[in-house]
């Protein structure tokens, strides 16, 4: 039995030896045509185009059955089990088979485990061996043929750089369509999961109801009653707390940015510069951590002592420390901005005896306003996305309230409470996670295109 | 109308006149400076602002932290009894009792079950694991006494460590009367002491916050980051290179450009819902494991990397791609040998950015199972594994004061971790930076 | 700030240590209106400009002439202290503006600069209307406190600008919608609209088409009558047409000074000759 790590090795030690026999062969027939000059492309090239066809071929074949390897062994296993428990219901037969599962990977089984349980696993686990021993072979098979194929083929005539390059280039293009796939692959799993939620709540229901209590959608034959999956108050806290955080962050951000482009000196932005970086270096964990221990305490004992309520989960912490998050970003945004206005502009207000204030705030401003609404919409993309924090900072409870005291809960928050933890697939609250990731998809990429719409104009109009 | 009139051509009349433009203006004057004064202000204090908070932030976390390092242990005098060791196999001995036994002696008049199961209390239930690794390692102690220091337990590490007060009520404190009492006997006798917490840096996460260590998480860090920079350098610079020299200027580049930026914006949790959807759900990779960690992650720095990477081949000037193309290479060989190289170190540099980017990223990773509890420190790329913020997250969590002193231990760790990265960032920023 | 870095890197030129060169000509006029002396510039420890001493008199336009990176326009941006704005530049010498040495400490820069206006080389309207472009320097500095008081202004501003006729049903329209010869008359009018007494022009037609050049050309010749005029230029035949005296720069020395037409007919140093007969520059 071979290791994927161990395979792969031996793919690249086999993809080495390719191109050293390419190049041989190559030098070789050189020599008989009568010298380098008679091959069309450089030895080096040849030997490149044996290792490619060495190890491409295989590498796919490898990673096509690492893909459907478990579908494979799963559908092999469930032909070969009882009738009885082929015919359960589709979600019985899905938890067996995941107990058959964990069972034959060593981990923890939900159920209790039964002989044919038992069965059904070292099967599993045969195939598996089964099943890895035939790639392996395969792999190494088409290895080994690819590399011959080449071999045979080299000749004087071979065009082996145009080969190459064309390979590449394709390799290249893969490589930057990732981002296209990942798109799609977020639209299609979100979207997808999506439906099968709005199959048990009606969509209205879900963006326009008020009351949100997805827990007591589990109880049983209570499948998404009416009611427990309206998000307009986990929508209201979102945006309560991405407003606090940029209350905060904009008016602080920006007059950083200002301060350090226009009016500090070199020595104080050698200092000031990296400090804003490593406030937005730190993770979001840590500033989470921070906002439950010591802000969100402080504000509440602050309150009590004016004698004022304030929850120990108040929107107020978490949208503070939020704001203080997102400083870095506004600041380094809006500096960016700010310094692509050209200096003649500057030059031009100075020369007619305006003050340093005055320039900024009636020609900079004015004329970096563009740059700096994209920032701030992208600021507020962040905020909305951001989890860590709200997480561990703000509440549970879906409150449809605008006092910053109290607690509210979070689009982010609610799809990690409803997805850490057991699973049910298929059930409503399971599913709703994906709804309000659906939800923060489309709200983020719509404020995203925009922001980068604006923000591209605005320096185009500049260069 | 008149005044006005004799203001703006004042230059062109006669002296008396043009000093009145002059005493206009700076008649003004010290109310325009108190306006530039404050503005001034503002900006400082915004900075300030910042700066504030960084340093609450950070002397919060290390006064919390800091003395995480450090740990409670009790010196016991352990009677290795033959008669309960079994010579030919001592892992099966029950070192628990052998443990309570040696605690039976240091208390002779403890007597009652009740009170015994107080006095054990104050002793971390790792002692038992420790001795054992002890008698496995060397076999030959078995018959005679030593005397081992073992991690007490958390309580009485809280109130060595200060936070737990004597002074508050005995119904409202987590240690009693008596056992202040016991751990008073031990300290007269010199028997406990704070020392350099081992445990924090060899071990993987427990339940117990003496036993609990980072080290678990550092190594699941390192194997799904490993999985990230493997995947996503290349990638990342493949794209880059394609966007930048080779793409032509169409809608479809054009699209793959939008789609970076996107996803460069878009929020961390969303990967984590296509994480689980297609990784997990779709493609039935292993929960919890640094494979399916770091493929995630992988799809959320591409876009940094992308970025970046394009920048450093933006910064190479044509200069050198018509001379490269000049002496008659073709376009890829221009690229691989003369553009590349000169951008390498700007790709890497972004390469690091992104990398402590997804050091540090959580909410992704809760998305795929990586909050279970785990003790094992994993071995490889499909053991499951917890990440040193999913550490911290779940730590942050706990109820029990010590954790709260690891959590900001392992926020330090990490912390450290990012400030190398960073630092290795810019030190080869710094010794790369080209004039051309 | 890039740009300001961008500027310095050109302006950057490295002389040579050395001793500056004495001034050819009659550096003197009758009742100065600016009185120049010793003038050393230095960019961080590069120096730029050496021991410049010259006087500006009152309605005259003074043209400074010179090679690239001669230092002339170090020296006009000296005069209303526009090098205030760029990092590590500093200047020695004494510079009088009615008798009054504008680096002196007690000295405002923000009045100053009302005094001193500037125009540049490529026109830089604000982004704003035509209208707010020339209103807004006389509102800040309180030269304008009611609407009637500015529109005043803005007409008179733009009437001696030569730009009414052409702009005054459209004042609401952004300055930067303009060609380029009305942006820089725009500038002009804005400069002019705070009633300085000094003009300070940085190559103001280089950026411009012939005809956009000769209504400027002409501009200039009229504000003469109310105002003293520094025009730094490229173009001798600009100077020649629009000038009073001309000065000639090299290398950061003042070589020569005189009328106008004493420098373009009998130049007395070989540097002036050889680069008004073009045989360099």
């Amino acid at each position: 039995m071979m290791s994927p790590i161990v395979l792969l090795l031996t793919l690249l030690v086999l993809s080495v030896a390719g191109y050293y026999i390419g190049r041989r062969k190559a030098l070789y027939v050189a020599d008989a045509a009568g010298g380098l000059s008679k091959l069309h492309s450089r030895p080096n090239y040849y030997g490149a185009l044996t290792a490619l066809w060495c190890c491409m071929p295989a590498f796919f074949l490898f990673v096509f059955w690492l893909v459907f390897e478990q579908s494979i062994i799963t559908s092999l296993v469930v032909a070969d089990l009882s009738p009885d428990l082929r015919n359960l219901p589709p979600e019985r037969l899905n938890l067996f088979i995941s107990d058959v599962r964990s069972l034959a990977s060593g981990n923890i089984v939900s159920g209790e485990i039964t002989a044919e349980m038992r069965a059904a696993a070292s099967h599993y686990v045969d195939l598996q061996g089964i099943g890895k021993m035939i790639v392996g072979v395969i792999v190494l098979v088409a290895a080994v043929a690819g590399m011959l194929f080449v071999y045979r083929h080299i000749t004087p005539g071979l065009r082996a750089r145009n080969q190459v390059e064309r390979a590449v280039m394709a390799l290249l293009i893969f490589c930057s369509t990732i981002a296209i796939f990942t798109t799609v692959g977020i639209v299609l799993s979100v979207l997808y999961e999506a439906v099968r939620f709005f199959r048990h709540v009606p969509v209205t229901d879900f963006l326009f109801g008020l009351e949100w209590s997805p827990q007591m959608a589990i109880r049983e034959g209570q499948v998404g009653s009416s009611g427990a999956f309206g998000a307009i108050p986990v929508f209201a806290g979102t945006l309560l707390i991405s407003a606090i955080a940029m209350m905060v962050a904009v008016p602080i951000g920006l007059m950083s940015a200002i301060f350090l482009s226009e009016y500090a000196g070199k020595q104080f932005r050698a200092v000031a510069k990296p400090m804003l970086e490593i406030l937005a270096g730190i993770p979001t964990v840590v500033y989470g951590f921070f906002a439950a221990l010591v802000v969100a305490p402080v504000i509440r004992s602050g309150g009590s002592q004016l004698g004022i309520d304030v929850s120990s989960e108040s929107a107020l912490a978490a949208g503070l420390v939020m704001g203080i998050m997102i400083i870095p970003f506004v600041s380094s945004l809006s500096d960016d901005v700010i310094n692509a206005v050209p200096q003649s502009l500057r030059d031009g207000a100075y020369s007619v005896g305006a003050t340093r204030s005055e320039t900024i705030k009636h020609v900079l401003i004015p004329a970096a306003l563009p740059g700096i609404v994209g920032g701030i919409l992208l600021a507020v993309s962040r905020a909305i996305g951001e989890t860590m924090i709200v997480v561990m900072a703000a509440g549970l409870s879906a409150n449809l309230t605008a006092n910053p005291l109290q607690a509210v809960t979070t689009v982010t928050v609610q799809i990690v409470t409803l997805l850490v933890g057991d699973q049910e697939f298929d059930s409503p609250k399971t599913l709703a996670a994906f709804a309000l990731g659906l939800v923060l998809f489309v709200a983020t990429l719509f404020l995203n295109i925009i922001a980068l719409t604006v923000v591209r104009k605005y320096r185009e109009r500049y260069e | 109308m008149s005044s006005s009139k004799n203001k703006s051509i004042a230059g062109a009349s006669g002296s008396s006149r043009r000093e009145r433009t002059i005493d206009i203006v700076n008649r003004r004057l010290a109310k325009r400076y108190r306006i530039e004064k404050r503005f001034r202000f503002y900006g400082l204090c915004s900075i300030i602002v910042s700066m504030v908070f960084l340093a609450v932030l950070l002397t919060s976390i290390v006064s919390n932290g800091y003395s995480a390092f450090f740990q409670t242990y009790v010196r016991l005098d352990i009677t290795l009894d033959s008669a309960m060791l079994d010579r030919e196999n001592p892992g099966k001995s029950n070192f628990q009792a052998i443990i309570k036994q040696s605690i039976n002696k240091l208390y002779p008049e403890v007597e009652d079950r009740k009170s015994k199961r107080e006095l054990y209390a104050l002793f971390s239930s790792g002692a038992a694991f420790q001795l054992r690794d002890l008698v496995m390692r060397h076999p030959d102690l078995i018959g005679t006494t030593v005397s081992l220091w073992v991690p007490a337990d958390d309580d009485v590490d809280m109130l060595m460590k200060g936070y737990i007060k004597r002074s508050v009520a005995e119904n409202e404190r987590r240690l009693s009367d008596r056992q202040l009492g016991w751990i008073d006997r031990l300290a007269d006798q010199d028997r406990i002491e704070k020392r350099f917490n081992v445990t924090f840096f060899t071990a993987g996460d427990s339940r117990e916050p003496e036993l609990a260590g980072i080290w678990g998480a550092v190594k699941g860090s390192f194997f799904t980051l490993l999985v990230t920079l493997v995947l996503s350098f290349p990638i990342g610079l493949a794209a880059a290179v394609y966007l930048e020299e080779f793409a032509p200027k169409n809608l479809a580049t054009d699209f793959i450009e939008v789609n970076i930026n996107n996803l460069a914006a878009v929020p961390s949790i969303v990967f984590g819902l296509l994480g689980l959807a297609v990784f997990l759900n779709f493609f039935g990779m292993p929960r919890s494991t640094p494979l399916v960690g770091g493929l995630v992650l992988m799809l959320m720095t591409l876009p940094t990397i992308i970025i970046a990477s394009r920048a450093a081949l933006k910064a190479v000037p044509p200069s050198i791609r018509e001379a490269a193309l000049g002496v008659g290479s073709s376009k890829m060989q221009m690229v691989s040998s003369h553009v590349l190289p000169l951008a390498l170190p700007g790709m890497l540099t972004g390469t690091i950015i992104g990398m402590a980017q997804a050091l540090g990223e959580t909410a992704p990773l809760l998305m795929i199972g990586m909050v279970a509890f785990i003790v094992d420190i994993p071995g490889g790329f499909t053991d499951p594994a917890a990440v040193m913020p999913v550490q911290i997250y779940l730590w942050a969590d706990s109820p029990e004061r010590a954790f709260l002193e690891r959590t900001s231990a392992a926020i330090l760790v990490l912390l450290a971790f990012l400030v190398l990265m960073n630092a290795a960032a810019v030190i080869m920023r710094k010794r790369f930076e080209k004039r051309w | 700030m890039q740009e300001v870095l961008k500027k310095k890197s050109l302006e950057k030129r490295v002389l040579a240590p050395r001793e500056s060169r004495k001034t050819i000509g009659n550096i003197n006029v009758q009742n100065p209106r600016m009185v120049c002396r010793n003038v050393d510039v230095y960019y961080d420890d590069k120096q730029a400009i050496r021991k410049v001493s010259i006087d500006i008199g009152r309605n005259e336009v003074l043209a400074m002439i010179g090679p690239s990176g001669c230092g002339k326009s170090t020296f006009l941006r000296c005069l209303n202290r526009m090098n205030d704005t760029i990092d590590g530049c500093r200047v020695t010498g004494k510079i009088l503006f009615d008798g009054k040495d504008i680096y002196d400490s007690s000295v405002d820069v923000v009045p100053l600069r009302a005094q001193i206006g500037m125009v540049f080389q490529k026109p830089n309207p604000f982004p704003k209307s035509i209208y707010e472009n020339v209103s807004w320097a006389p509102k800040i500095h309180g030269l304008a406190e009611s609407k009637a008081e500015a529109d005043e202004i803005v007409e008179s501003s733009l009437h001696k600008a030569g730009l009414w006729d052409e702009v005054k049903d459209r004042l609401d329209q952004p300055g930067t919608g303009l060609s380029g010869g009305q942006q820089q008359r725009l500038c002009i009018a804005r400069a002019i609209a705070v009633s300085p007494e000094v003009i300070l022009m940085d190559e103001p037609c280089s950026a411009l088409d012939p005809i956009a050049t000769a209504k400027i050309e002409d501009l200039i010749d009229e504000l003469r009558e109310q105002y003293t005029i520094v025009i730094v230029t490229h173009s001798m035949q600009q100077a020649s047409r629009v000038s009073q005296r001309t000065a000639f720069f090299h290398l950061g020395d003042l070589i020569e000074v005189g009328s106008t037409d004493t420098i373009f007919t009998k130049p007395s140093h070989q540097l002036t000759e050889d680069y008004i007969t073009g045989r360099y520059g």
